[in-house]
Order: structure tokens, then sequence, then C-alpha cells
């Protein structure tokens, strides 16, 4: 096997599902979850470069386009634990990457 | 048949409302972008099917979204407004430094000439302006960099350049308003800008008639007349005729030169519309009666337009884009309110009858004359 074989087959690739706030889901013409695929490490920022690659008008709306900061009154869920301000590039919980759990993209509550 | 398209901003989407010139029967769609803050929309003056908005939203960003037929179908365009080079630092209200950050777009001012060509005034206060329709923008930095801009500071509503006010001939000249830093003038096409502010008088500023730091709140121009503008300040109503170079109050017998919005009649420069606004503490109109008032004299001298507004209980507010006229041959005037109604005048604000009474808080109001 080459290298480069070796590099290819050691590459996973993951389905996550992601639940986008309606306002989102209207902004990119969607229904429902979002399936995106994600190669190498599941993290938040692997998620969301796919999610925003995939659907360009995203761009700026779940985080800052140039600092790629979340954005203020964004927050991100998944398993029941809230992720907002975990690093960028830690890696989501085995379900999110497996598929059995989405994560969440939630609009900070708002309301009364 | 001619007719008129009145375009609304609410807090939770846009509406178009259309009428004949008779503009007594209206046709109400909407809401678009239902849910989302849309501050402004407008129509281009060089093709009136285009029309440009601006949605946007604490949650989520910053929209700008472009109709090419006359409102009934919409796309999404460039929401990208980055600030050009490093932003630097203005005055917060407390008159600490705070960096300039981009939150939204307040104003889009389509090119009278270029359909492709319009002017967003945004929040933190800077000019862009698009050649490709919205797509992408690009900043007017001088503004921004002018000396001044370390001492400019937010109004109430942030710091947001809210008013672009075109030369109807000239291309390089173009006015500004910020609130609150006061009002600027480009002589070449956005390259460099005069504050233009000398005599405006403000108690709400350390130097009551500093070069910068006045909230004015709205300026309006008739393109007969480009030399003359009228400004609704925070407080006072003033006028100039050196195209800002110098100003003069005109508030005359208002009952309080507190208000938003002041627009011009479309076929008499010297007939001139403000919204009496009780105070900056209680943003609703005097006695509970909501009044528009009409100088045909050019200022200082005005009367009150009464018949058909609400004349008790009446505690809305109307904002400073929220007023409009339109130029068919009989002037329309048109008025919106924190209430969610729209008031419309076919006969220069003599009369006036609602459009609609139960929109959510009306933030825009601007008017497009179809022929």
């Amino acid at each position: 096997m080459s290298t480069t074989e070796a590099k290819q087959t050691d590459v996973h690739v993951h389905t996550v599902r992601i639940v986008l706030p309606a306002h989102l889901r209207t902004i990119a013409g969607i229904a429902g979850e979002v399936p995106v695929t994600v190669e190498g490490a599941v993290t938040t920022r692997s998620v969301l470069d796919v999610l925003e690659a995939d659907h360009p008008r995203l761009a700026g709306m779940i985080r800052d386009r140039h600092t790629q900061r979340r954005r203020a009154f964004v927050r991100f869920f998944a398993c029941a634990r809230d992720l907002s301000h975990d690093e960028p590039d830690a890696v989501l919980p085995d379900a999110v990457a497996q598929g059995s759990e989405p994560f969440l993209v939630v609009g900070a509550m708002a309301g009364g | 048949m001619s007719g008129v398209r009145v375009l609304v901003g609410t807090r939770k989407g846009a509406f178009v409302l259309t009428a004949d010139e008779r503009r007594r029967q209206w046709e109400v769609d909407g809401p678009h972008f239902s849910g989302w803050e849309i501050y402004h929309l407008k129509g281009s003056p060089a093709d009136p099917d285009r029309i440009f908005a601006s949605q946007t939203s604490g949650w989520f960003g910053q929209v700008v979204q472009r109709s090419d037929d006359g409102g009934s179908t919409w796309g999404q365009v460039g929401g990208d407004f980055t600030y050009d080079g490093v932003p630097g630092q203005h005055q917060w209200y407390d008159g600490s430094l705070r960096p300039w950050e981009f939150t939204r777009v307040w104003h889009l001012e389509p090119s009278l000439t270029e359909p492709d060509t319009v002017y967003a005034g945004v929040e933190d206060a800077a000019l862009f302006k698009s050649t490709d329709g919205g797509e992408s923008w690009h900043e007017l930095s001088g503004l921004r960099e002018h000396p001044t801009g370390p001492s400019w500071q937010p109004g109430a509503g942030g710091m947001c350049l809210h008013t672009i006010v075109a030369h109807p001939t000239d291309d390089q000249r173009l006015y500004v308003a910020i609130s609150a830093a006061g009002a600027f003038r480009t002589d070449d096409g956005g390259k460099t800008w005069l504050p233009i502010n000398k005599g405006l008088r403000s108690g709400e500023i350390p130097d009551t008639d500093a070069e910068v730091g006045h909230c004015v709140h709205r300026i309006a121009m008739h393109p007969s007349r480009p030399d003359t503008l009228f400004m609704q300040k925070h407080w006072d109503v003033m006028r100039s005729d050196d195209a800002g170079d110098s100003w003069h109050e005109v508030s005359g017998n208002l009952p309080s030169d507190f208000g938003f919005p002041i627009d011009v009649h479309a076929h008499e420069p010297e007939t001139v519309y403000v919204v009496p606004i009780k105070s900056d503490s209680e943003h609703f109109p005097p006695d509970g009666s909501l009044r528009v008032y009409r100088s045909r004299t050019g200022g200082d001298e005005w009367e009150a337009l009464t018949e058909g507004l609400p004349q008790r209980d009446c505690y809305v507010n109307v904002l400073r884009d929220a007023m409009a006229v339109d130029s068919l041959d009989s002037c329309g005037v048109y008025v919106g309110t924190t209430g969610g109604q729209v008031y419309a005048s076919a006969d220069s604000g003599d009369s006036w009858a609602p459009i609609v009474r139960d929109l959510p808080a009306v933030l825009s109001v601007e008017v497009q004359s179809l022929r």
C-alpha cells in the first residue's frame, strides 16, 4: 500500500446531522435536519466549515466570517450538553460523529 | 395607469402596499422575510423593479435582499460589510473608547442613475458602496477615517449612519448623517469628507456648537434646490441654503422641535413636513395627538395636519426613515408608526387615512411612484 493510499484509508468520513433554527433554515432554503459530510475529526469548526461550504448564504450568521468566533446569541448543543464554550477544535461527542445524535445550532433564548 | 408602491420595513418583516393614483384602495403583500427586522428597503430610481432590503437580526446578523420584479420575489445578495483596514475606535456612551464593530445596515440608498450601484449606511457608522447590485460591498473609508472619528459617539439607537442624500446631478456630491456625530458632505465621490455642522447647537455635548457630536436625525432635500437642506436634529429643525456650510433654526411655532423624520413636498421645494415628538425621553406625540406639521414657507411657520390622524390617546412614534412623499401630480405623503399603522395622504397632507393599522412596529417607509 502506498503512503497516499494509507493516508486515504486513515481519513474517516462521518455524516453529521445538524439542526438549524428556523430563520437559518429559511435562509439556506432547507427543511428539517441538514446532513453534512465531514472528513477527519468531527469538531465544531469542521462541521461548520462543511455547512458553510454547502450553504454559502449561512456565512457570517453562525460565526463571524473573519474571526470565526461564535456569534454572541448563538449556542451549540449536543447530547444534552452545552458545547458553546468548548474550543472550536475540540472533538464533538461520538454520538454526533456517528449520526445517532444531532448537532444543534440554537438561537439564544428570547421571548417573554 | 399610474400608481404607487409603498415599501414598509417593520420589526418583523417587510410589506409592499400598492394602489392606483387615487390611493384609496390598497393591496397589502407580505410579510416578506417574516420574523426579521427590516430596517429599510428602497427602490432604484434607475430601475423601479429593483428594490433593495436590509434584513437584520441580533442573533444571525446582516442579510441584504434584492428584488428585480418590484418586490414580488427576492434573492439574497451580499452581506459582508468588512471595514477597510484596521477600524480604530470611537467613543462609547460614557466617553470611553470602543472599537468600530459592524452591527447592521440602517439605510440603503440606490443610485439615481445606475441600477447596480447602491450605498449602505451602517452601524457602527460607516458608508459602503456596491456597484454589482449588492453582491459585494466596499467601504468609502475616508468618512470613518476622518480625524474627528475617535470623538464620534452613539445615539440611543446606536452609532449609525442613517441618512444618505445624493445630489441630483453631481454624482461626486453626497450628504450623510450620523447619530451622534453630525452631517458630512463629500465632493469627490466619497474619498474625503467635510463635517457640515456650523450653526447646530446641542445641549447634550460639552461644547454645544462643536464641529461634530450632534445627533442629527434626518436630512431632506428637494432635487430642484440641491443646495437647500432641511434637518430634523435631536432637538431643533434646521435649514441650510449653502449645501450644509451653515445652518439656521426654522423650528418656529412647532409644539416640540424634537422629532425624527423630515421630508420635502415633491413639487413645492419650500413645503416641508415633520412629526413633532414630545421629547427625547418621551417618544410620543405631544398631547397624545398625532400631528404631521407642514410648512409652506421653508420652515418657521408651521400648520398642524390632523384630519384622519388620531387626535387622542395616541402614543406612537414615527421613526426617522418612516416618512416618504410620492411624486404623483397630487403629492402623496406617508408616515409609519411604531404602533404598526401606515397613514397615507393623497392631497399633500390635508387629509389622511390608514392603509394598514396592525403591522409590527414600522421602521421605514419609502414610496415609488409608478407611471
